[in-house]
């Protein structure tokens, strides 16, 4: 931890910061923006052309003034790009959809359409055998993407280089894709900031349904492409970083509205394909948060997490009723809840008391070992190498359904005229844990112990110097981690019918297991809540749609990983601290809430 | 040595033949030294003389070797949450902030052990959570405008200037309401104004009631500071006194201008330093006692 005095950004500001940056492509500026959105304007119109001949690809691209499939993701790619070009522009009307970088967004959206455009064009003369399979509409919209990319690398970047010099080409190109801060929203009348979050969260969520709803794996991948691109836009316009300071604002209301829309998912889906990968998102989701809390909160490595899912599941599976368990009794539900939380919170406290009294990477080996181990010993339990408990690779079959106050949730009901099936049931039970463990994870995270917790994860030394005993807090955020899996390894039990030793896996392709419940917290923003749930619902979905490529499914991750923390090292949602850690901007971080503005402070630091 | 203590203030600290080994090195050889209460002490030695070694000796970071710390009157476990909740309170030489917590995030760390609210607690929100919530806030806004740094509570540790990392970090100790407050160099790094700033604001710690213990190299700083100063090099205590006694003191001039690890074949000078070893050592109980009368 050593102490950066940031002067570097403030001499900066007291000398004049005219040092223009040189796109490039050397073109006028006007001449960039023009090529630009003519280029984007051809892609465009290449959409309502025929792509291909034969209906042979996915997605029938073969009519004309009809964009289908792929032709409709290049189409909105086209529209984004040109909505923020013409902001660029200085359009009246426009100008809020760049708060933060206009030129940035415009080259990354540009890229994106480029990058799903010749996907596509790849895609169809792979699968049809040629690119003589290729309609003009295909060359049309490729062409118009190549020359909008050439306008937009002609555009100057938007911020001026840092030290005067000028970096070669490659410098010059990652340049231009940075962006800087926008600058404070003006002050909406709550209502419309609510609006605002409401269509913020609208917007998100018919994304992500249709990426869910994504028929074909060529679909999913374009979307994939355009999506990825198409928040990095965002995120350079500024956009994102308004809306979470408005979330930020309203908190509760921004919980709610989420918690609202969730409960309304199972209810618009007549498919119960659906609502079982909700649930089974909302298992994974929950175990990665209880993981957050050990990892993101206190900084402890734990390699084995899924082992207190599995304790949590056996447990629940043991007192099920189910009539392979060797037990043979059967709770009722909260009591069998109650039973598995205490169950994983037992093995967290007995893994943890010996191994966290030592320091660093000695935590990740025991646990990963401990994982491993609870696998092995629910293998063996089976009657041959050991006593039978478990049944051993067979596991515990037959697990009946959870009965609630008599509200069986293995049967289809009728809610407000809707069918709700088993998995809808069940999502919505599940539902319920994620309000109970999110509650767990805000409240526990903005407090004394919280506090303890972030200290230890800063500078255990220091913080063990404030009065802060490192064992015990370690050992509190250990115990809860798991009694949290453990929680939702009850329910996991009942949706999945059956509990077997090879569910509960250090890696493998199937979430969650260790590894990717890792994953989900650092690529969703460790620290945070809504990081995990994000990061758990790309994790299991991208491997759900993409089957075909099963082989290389855990190599596609790991590259996948590897850009995400080289690009974004702080996750999908940044801590506001964690972004201020991997982003060293040299600048004061001046809290919203204080009038100061940004250049004052500045040169009032230069001069001290 | 305490009985001529006892009889003005009554002492915070005493350690008794602290000795720290490690391996083959003894980095701090049976060192005494005492603080009583309202006084400021200096701790002064040439780099490397084992004064950080000593601190974290005091505090339980390190299991001294031999020796005893207590605390007005009970022996110190050598663990340093107890430590500091028994109330004695550190900074640390390389700034040892929790950077990527607000200014005001940090300060209400240091009432960790002033305050007792549990996981359950905070989970269930109870009023009593929200009361100490709130007081710990108000106290830890109070501390920071005394270091004033109140106008900054919302921004990050890490990017505060140096200078007010140096001041937070003695908010965040004092957070603990310790009853004894050891600073490991201070104002290294700091410019003059922010020196003469630091040392006010150090008096007022003292006016607090606050015993303190501060190493530090800048000889003007201690002169100005400290009621006492002990004087340690190569791990032993061959000083103390008042600061002017102190100054003048030829073995410390000859402690800080020629010890034998500079300057070329540097015997005469070795042996001039261990004759002064030696004198210090049959010098060392009667200077104690004329740095405790004053
Ligand atoms: N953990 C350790 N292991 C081994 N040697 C150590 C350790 N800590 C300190 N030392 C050694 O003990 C000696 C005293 O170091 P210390 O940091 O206490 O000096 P100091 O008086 O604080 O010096 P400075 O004025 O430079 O801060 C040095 O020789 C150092 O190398
Ligand atoms: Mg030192």
């Amino acid at each position: 931890m050593t102490t950066n005095i940031p002067t570097q950004k403030n001499t900066d500001i007291t000398k004049s910061p005219t040092t223009q940056a040189t796109p490039l492509i050397p073109l006028p500026p006007a001449a960039a923006r023009l090529i630009t959105i003519a280029g984007t304007a051809v892609a465009l119109a290449g959409t309502f052309l025929a792509w291909t001949w034969t209906k042979d690809f996915p997605g029938n691209l073969t009519v004309t003034g009809y964009p289908g499939g792929l032709q409709v993701l290049t189409l909105v790619g086209t529209i984004l790009t040109l909505l923020f070009a013409l902001s660029g522009y200085g359009i009246k009307g426009l100008g809020w959809l760049t708060p933060g970088g206009t030129n940035s967004p415009v080259l990354v959206l540009t890229l994106g359409v480029l990058g799903t455009t010749g996907y596509a064009i790849g895609a169809i003369a792979q699968e049809l055998g040629g690119l003589v399979n290729l309609e003009p509409g295909a060359w049309v919209s490729g062409i118009g993407a190549l020359i909008a990319v050439t306008g937009a690398l002609g555009l100057p970047a938007d911020r001026p280089h840092d030290d005067g010099d000028t970096p070669n080409a490659w410098g010059r190109l990652r340049h231009a894709l940075t962006a800087p801060e926008p600058g404070r929203t003006k002050d909406l009348p709550s209502w419309a900031e609510i609006l605002i979050i409401a269509a913020g969260f609208g917007a998100g969520l018919y994304v992500f349904a249709y990426g869910i709803g994504t028929e074909y794996s060529e679909l999913f991948v374009g979307f994939l492409i355009i999506a990825a691109f198409g928040f990095t836009a965002l995120n350079r316009a500024g956009l994102l970083k308004q809306l979470s300071a408005l979330t930020a604002k309203h908190r509760t209301v921004t919980l709610a509205a989420a918690f609202a829309a969730a409960i309304c998912f199972p209810f618009t889906q007549t498919n119960d394909q659906f609502a079982l990968i909700g649930a089974n998102i909302l298992i994974f989701a929950t175990v990665a948060l209880g993981l957050n809390v050990v990892v993101g909160l206190a900084g402890l490595l734990d390699l084995g997490y899924v082992a207190f899912l599995g304790v949590g599941a056996y447990a629940a599976a043991l007192v099920s009723g189910s009539p392979q368990s060797t037990i043979g009794v059967h709770f009722p539900f909260w009591a069998a809840v109650i039973t598995g939380a205490l169950a994983s919170l037992i093995f967290g406290v007995v893994i943890g008391a010996p191994t966290l009294r030592l320091r660093g990477d000695y935590l990740a080996i025991v646990t990963l070992g401990f994982g491993e181990i609870f696998r092995i010993t629910m293998n063996n339990l089976n009657g041959n190498s050991g006593p039978d408990v478990t049944n051993g690779s067979t596991g515990i079959p037959n697990i009946p359904d959870l009965e609630i106050f008599g509200f069986n949730l293995g049967v289809p009901h009728n809610v407000l005229g809707h069918e709700l099936t088993r998995p809808g049931n069940y999502y919505l039970l599940m539902l319920l844990f994620t309000a109970v463990i999110v509650t767990v994870f805000r409240r526990s995270a903005d407090s004394r112990i919280g506090r303890a917790w972030v200290a230890i994860r800063e500078d255990e030394t220091a913080a063990t110097a404030m009065g802060i005993n490192g064992f015990r807090l370690k050992l509190l955020a250990f115990a809860l981690g798991a009694s949290l899996a453990g929680l939702a390894g009850t329910v996991q039990a009942h949706v999945s019918y059956s509990v077997t030793p090879e569910q509960y896996q250090f890696a493998g392709s199937v979430p969650p297991n260790s590894a990717f419940l890792l994953a989900a917290v650092i690529l969703g923003g460790m620290g945070t809540i809504s990081g995990p749930l994000v990061g758990a619902a790309l994790l299991y979905l991208i491997p759900a749609k993409l089957q075909f490529m099963a082989e290389y499914q855990l190599l596609l991750f790991g590259i996948a990983l590897m850009l995400l923390m080289r690009f974004r090292p702080e996750g999908l949602v940044a801590d506001r601290r964690k972004q201020l850690e991997f982003h060293e901007t040299g600048q004061l971080d001046v809290p919203d809430d204080k009038g100061l503005p940004e250049t004052a402070t500045g040169v009032a630091k230069a001069g001290a | 040595m305490t009985t001529t203590t006892t009889t003005t203030t009554t002492t915070v600290l005493d350690a008794t033949g602290v000795t720290m080994q490690f391996g083959g090195l003894t980095a701090v050889r049976s060192v005494d030294l005492t603080v009583g209460s309202g006084e400021i002490v200096g701790l002064i030695g040439p780099n490397g003389a084992g004064k950080t070694t000593f601190f974290n000796c005091l505090t339980g970071l390190y299991v001294p070797t031999t020796g005893t710390v207590s605390y007005k009157g009970t022996v110190l476990p050598p663990k340093p949450h107890l430590v500091t909740q028994a109330g004695i309170a550190r900074t640390f030489q390389n700034i040892r902030l929790f950077a990527n917590m607000t200014v005001l995030e940090n300060v209400l760390v240091g009432r960790h052990t002033r305050t007792n609210e549990g996981l359950w607690s905070a989970l269930l929100r109870l009023p009593s959570f929200k009361k100490a919530e709130e007081a710990s806030r108000e106290r830890a806004m109070e501390l920071l405008e005394f270091a004033g740094l109140a106008a900054k509570a919302d921004h990050l540790a890490r990017n505060l200037p140096y200078g007010e990392q140096r001041k937070l970090e003695i908010a965040r100790a004092l957070a603990s309401e310790p009853g004894l407050l050891l600073l490991d160099e201070p104002t290294a790094g700091m410019n003059p104004q922010e020196t003469r700033a630091a040392e006010d604001l150090i008096f007022a710690i003292r006016d607090k009631g606050i015993a303190v213990l501060v190493i530090e190299h800048d000889i003007r700083f201690i002169m100005n500071l400290c009621d006492r100063v002990a004087v340690l090099v190569q791990g032993e205590k061959i000083v103390e006194g008042p600061a002017e006694v102190v100054q003048a003191d030829e073995r410390v001039i000859a402690a800080y201008l020629g010890t034998p690890f500079e300057g070329a074949p540097g015997a005469e000078e070795a042996a001039e330093v261990e004759a002064a070893e030696e004198a210090a050592e049959a010098a060392e109980a009667p200077s104690t006692t004329e740095g405790d009368e004053k």
